[in-house]
């Protein structure tokens, strides 16, 4: 053990991620949490295909790639299964932002409804990278992306993230919570925390992407940090339907600290800026309000 | 140069693969511009560098030491601005 993290890697090197690719860094140490007795079930994204170059592979657990749309389904079915046969795994189904937001959402949605036993992680860093920096449902507002480019016509794009984690808590999903890669003895636990509560549990991981956000590729897990230190990503998790904040940031840094990081924000105006640190300090009102109300999610 | 590009794939069933961690095979250390070097007598082996390495190039050896594998090293840089002593330094790699 190095820092209570097991040494064993379930995620070999090898992979085609770009250096310094936050997500796969997030992927050691999803696996580890999880451990040998574990089925993966990945969507298509970017460490699907970074991970499993035919005849390749950098999985060391028994490992199935579904489609965008189909991984919490065949997940479902896994599930149902080893139910039938009395056998018990964990089952680590991992999706991208844009297998998750965006085009699985639907098949997550009834997963979740139907009370599977898994837990799903999305790996979110904002677009869909592989594919060529798209903008997704996770694209926070007036980012640089390929389908909302910043120019004369349009400021990046025009709409706010979706907040996944709390349509997944409202769904009365057992555990959810939000992790960062700057965080990871953090998310080791949230990722152990969602494989041993029965049913259908959900953790977000915040993870940078070196040419999707315009980054230098050393700066990929400070600027994940920068993150949670300007409470642009908020860590909390939600169990029972109650909302618990994990890392307090009593004092943020400005946003404009981790805007000024990325190329994909280099064209935001102070009013912009301005803007977005209006969104980010009402988010942050609305989730210290949830936990100290104790609001129930269901 | 025809010869090189019908290299045989034996084809599996359901594209199955069954050699887990194969991707072991390909070393992405050729990937790499900037090499880092790492003072052990600077290192406190409090293994930070090991934990964000998206390659998993860093391990620990028998005595404790923080090794880096440069067969997958990607040269990413990440260690070098995570170490908190900066015990490792990133220099240009030299053919």
């Amino acid at each position: 053990m190095i820092r209570g993290l097991p040494e064993e890697e379930f995620f070999a090197s090898g992979h085609r991620a770009c250096a310094g690719c936050g997500a796969a860094i997030a992927m050691r140490h999803i696996t580890k949490a999880a451990g040998r007795n574990t089925i993966v079930v990945q969507a298509t994204g970017c460490m699907e295909v970074v991970s499993t170059p035919y005849p390749e592979t950098a999985w060391r657990l028994p490992y199935i790639h579904g489609a965008f749309e189909n991984t919490a389904a065949i997940a479902s079915g896994i599930e149902r299964a080893l139910k039938t046969l009395g056998k018990k795994y964990n089952i680590l189904v991992l999706g991208g932002d844009g297998a998750t937001f965006d085009i699985g959402f639907g098949a997550l949605s009834g997963a979740i409804e139907r009370g599977h036993n898994f837990l799903y992680v999305c790996n979110d860093n904002g677009a869909y990278m592989n594919t060529g920096i798209q903008r997704s449902g996770a694209t926070p507002k007036y980012a640089h992306t390929t389908t909302s480019p910043a120019g004369r016509v349009i400021p990046g794009k025009l709409e706010w993230k979706k907040p996944l984690p709390f349509i997944i808590a409202s769904h009365r999903a057992p555990y959810v919570a939000t992790a960062s890669i700057s965080e990871i003895p953090d998310l080791y636990s949230k990722i152990k925390k969602g494989l041993e509560i029965e049913g259908p549990c959900y953790v977000q991981v915040f993870s940078p992407c070196v040419p999707g956000w315009g980054i230098d590729s050393a700066k990929s897990v400070e600027v994940a940090r920068l993150a949670v230190e300007t409470r642009i990503c908020p860590l909390y998790e939600i169990e029972g339907g109650i909302l618990k904040i994990t890392k307090d940031i009593k004092e943020p840094k400005p946003v404009e600290e981790y805007l000024k990081a990325q190329a994909r924000f280099k064209h935001l105006s102070e009013t912009q800026i301005k803007e977005i640190q209006a969104f980010v300090d009402g988010e942050w009102t609305r989730i210290k309000e949830l936990e100290e109300k104790k609001c129930r999610f269901y | 140069m025809a010869e090189k590009n019908t290299k045989k794939i034996e084809f599996t069933l359901g594209a199955v693969i069954r050699e887990p961690g194969s991707t072991i095979k390909n070393k992405t250390g050729g990937w790499r511009a900037m090499r880092p070097v790492l003072d052990q007598s600077k290192c406190v082996r409090c293994g930070t560098c090991w934990m964000y390495c998206p390659e998993g190039a860093i391990k620990k050896d028998e005595k404790g030491n923080f090794v880096i594998d440069y067969d997958y090293c990607k040269g990413c840089g990440i260690c070098a601005n995570e170490c908190p002593v900066k015990a490792i330094k990133m220099e240009l790699e030299k053919k």
